[in-house]
């Protein structure tokens, strides 16, 4: 009825409007392409084939460190769909990250079958606190497929529920924050416990095999490595296909204005509760690809400094941009492992500095500072062509 | 079966109608004989699109809201002015879901009682508001800020696949011109200026197409010539929308009120013309004091 009412002649045709944006610019899609040949073609490559000697050979120690980082680049793009897109900073996706590694880890420990020091087809640890059998939440341990589909369920079903109780209460900003970082604590204690059955504060290890293939060996790692690289730029692609659509704007529109939103008529619970899940669920597997990498996974995973440091890779690579929070997991890790092995003592201060430049200087991270520097470049080369 | 038998069913028969009817959105509240109450639906025989009555509210002993009695016929322009504390925006606060009252009755048609929907419910019921401080989503283009106000479904299943069809280009388009935004469509709505996000505010309310609009101070901010465009434009949506807008500018409105009600101490004090209130001794008390 409005429509007739506000008829006068429309100046602006409809087709001028912005239709829906790609889901990657042709630079994009071409930057995508060369980082999926360097997982999957490259890397092998040089890894497998390359000569240990040769220049060009990809150590084994890169491998995992590379292999590693990515599970943390996971993790910082969910990061950054709660955080720099939603404004919902979580301190609790260490926890969802650990769950995820958990679930594997149970059906890693099932696959060492009678191998354990004791020779029991209990986990070492079990026969240590003198079980008989396995409890009851080792039940689905054994199936492959069953862990892969918990994988995803525990953190995701342990997020709806926690996030609907904390949504629907309006929960917001610090509050929200500081809650789950004690639901992470709270975890922790309770994964601690002998009793619970998770191995204590030893956690898993001792891996052997996955799907009865040996875990120990060159092309174990090699596969792990390239699948662990495609579900990054899968997910990547998935982050990409969310923020573009109509329901990203929607969760940009929470964050900037959340009351705004409300009165559009959206359900901002709905909203909040789905970029939640989400990224529970995409922390978990990057847990469930850590754990057969690394070979281990301890409640340490839980602890209140692991969840502030997926925060800083976020941080770091620059809020709100998806490549941003992925470069910034690389560059916190690369420094990381560079400066634990050459300055031990100096990696916590360095990473307490890069916390203060990155707020005090750059508040939208590497991202942000590319962005400006291109922005710098365009303009000096357009006035060099005015001068010309 | 005996007369007896016969009331006796007829009085259980209608002991469970009315029980059902407490469950219904309306709250029992029939829309009458011989019409069939749709839910969600506005019903507006009645001649009335809003209808508060007795409504108290109050924050820590501090009555914001004491007693207030107000309706709106469908198609007016309402104006309502009182000076500051009088209860405005928490009047507003009530209708659109923000405050519960402590008692009262509001409703929205004659079927649909408001205190029984949240915010987004009665968004999608059709009452928007715009605000004081006006409100925009500042990280998003003018493009996508009327997009996310469009009049469609709101779930997330639907956003995630949600492309704008032709006719609501148009709308989008028409909109654009309407608000005189149609030169910065790609800017971000955090570069304009006050009285272009007001303009943006409202655009995102017109395409929310809503029955009843809800204006917090909507010229404040404005150069007069942007004042006058906003009064012609009201003009142009009174009869097929209801508009309440709170305002302190008294000469915007003049240009547009019909009627206009005196809100103080959280009650009407006032209601009539802008000659008769403006005559009236109580409203020259409270506003110049004695």
């Amino acid at each position: 009825m409005t429509t007739s009412s506000l008829k006068t002649n429309v100046l602006l045709p409809a087709s001028s409007l912005p239709g829906r944006r790609p889901l990657l610019s042709k630079a994009g899609w071409s930057a995508f392409l060369l980082a999926l040949i360097a997982v999957c073609a490259l890397a092998p490559v040089l890894n497998l084939w390359v000569p240990e000697g040769s220049t060009l050979h990809l150590s084994d120690y890169a491998v995992r460190l590379l292999g590693k980082i990515m599970c943390y680049a996971i993790c910082a793009l969910a990061m950054d769909l709660i955080w720099g897109y939603t404004g919902i900073l979580s301190l609790g996706h260490g926890l969802f990250f650990a769950l995820g590694g958990y679930v594997m880890g149970m059906y890693l420990m099932r696959q060492i079958g009678t191998d354990g020091s004791y020779q029991s087809s209990l986990p070492d640890f079990m026969v240590f606190l003198d079980w008989k059998e396995f409890p009851w939440h080792w039940a689905l341990s054994d199936s492959f497929v069953a862990t892969v589909i918990l994988v995803l369920a525990v953190p995701g079903v342990l997020a709806f529920v926690f996030g609907w109780f904390a949504f629907r209460s309006r929960i917001k900003g610090v509050y929200f924050s500081i809650i789950t970082q004690a639901m992470t604590y709270a975890a922790m204690l309770l994964f601690f416990r002998n009793e619970t059955g998770f191995g204590g504060n030893n956690g898993f290890t001792d891996f052997k095999r996955i799907l009865g293939m040996p875990l120990a060996t060159q092309e174990m790692r090699m596969a792990l490595f390239v699948i662990t690289g495609c579900t990054l730029l899968g997910f990547f692609l998935l982050a990409r296909w969310l923020v573009g659509s109509k329901f990203g704007r929607v969760l940009q529109a929470i964050r900037d204005a959340e009351t705004r939103v409300m009165f559009s008529g959206y359900s901002p619970l709905q909203y909040k509760l789905t970029i939640w899940v989400i990224s529970a669920m995409m922390c978990g597997v990057a847990g469930a690809l850590y754990v057969p990498q690394v070979g281990i996974i301890n409640p340490g995973e839980m602890s209140a400094a692991s969840s502030i440091e997926i925060a800083i890779w976020a941080a770091v690579g620059g809020r709100g941009t998806l490549v941003g929070p992925i470069a910034g997991a690389f560059v916190v890790n690369g420094a990381k492992s560079w400066l634990t092995v050459v300055a031990p003592e100096f990696w916590l201060y360095f990473l307490g500095g890069l916390f203060i430049v990155v707020t005090l200087f750059l508040p939208d991270g590497i991202a942000g500072l590319v962005r400006k520097l291109r922005r710098r470049k365009l303009a000096d080369s357009s006035k060099e062509e005015g001068r010309a | 079966m005996t007369p007896d038998l016969m009331e006796e069913g007829t009085r259980r028969m209608q002991a469970v109608a009315v029980k059902a009817a407490q469950d219904t959105e309306s709250g029992g509240r029939k829309a009458g004989y011989s019409r069939i109450a749709t839910p969600g639906e506005v019903d507006t025989t009645h001649g009335r699109i809003l209808y508060l009555e007795d409504v108290h509210v109050s924050f820590d002993g501090f009555k914001a809201i004491n007693g207030l009695n107000l309706d709106i016929a469908p198609g007016e322009l309402r104006c309502i002015i009182g000076p500051n504390g009088a209860g405005k925006t928490t009047m507003m606060d009530i209708i659109t879901g923000k405050t519960r009252p402590d008692s009262g009755t509001v409703f929205f048609g004659s079927t649909i009682d408001l205190l029984r929907h949240n915010e987004p419910q009665i968004a999608q019921l059709g009452i928007g508001r715009k605000f004081q401080k006006p409100t925009v989503f500042e990280q998003l283009t003018v493009f996508e800020n009327l997009e996310l106000a469009l009049k469609t479904h709101k779930g997330v299943k639907h956003s995630m696949f949600f492309r704008l069809d032709s006719a609501q280009s148009d709308r989008l388009a028409e909109v654009l011109h309407t608000i005189h935004l149609a030169g910065s469509v790609h800017r971000m709505a955090g570069e304009l200026s006050h009285g272009q996000k007001q303009w943006l505010e409202i655009g995102m309310l017109l395409m929310q197409d809503p029955k009843l609009l809800l204006l917090d101070e909507p010229v404040a901010g404005m150069t007069d010539d942007e004042t006058a465009r906003t009064a012609e434009l009201f003009l142009r949506l009174k009869g097929q929308h209801s508009l309440m807008v709170v305002e302190h500018d008294m000469s915007f409105i003049t240009t547009i009120s019909e009627k206009v009600t005196v809100l103080c101490d959280g009650s009407v004090l006032a209601e009539g013309t802008l000659a008769q209130v403006q005559a009236d001794e109580r409203v020259i008390e409270v506003y110049l004091g004695r």
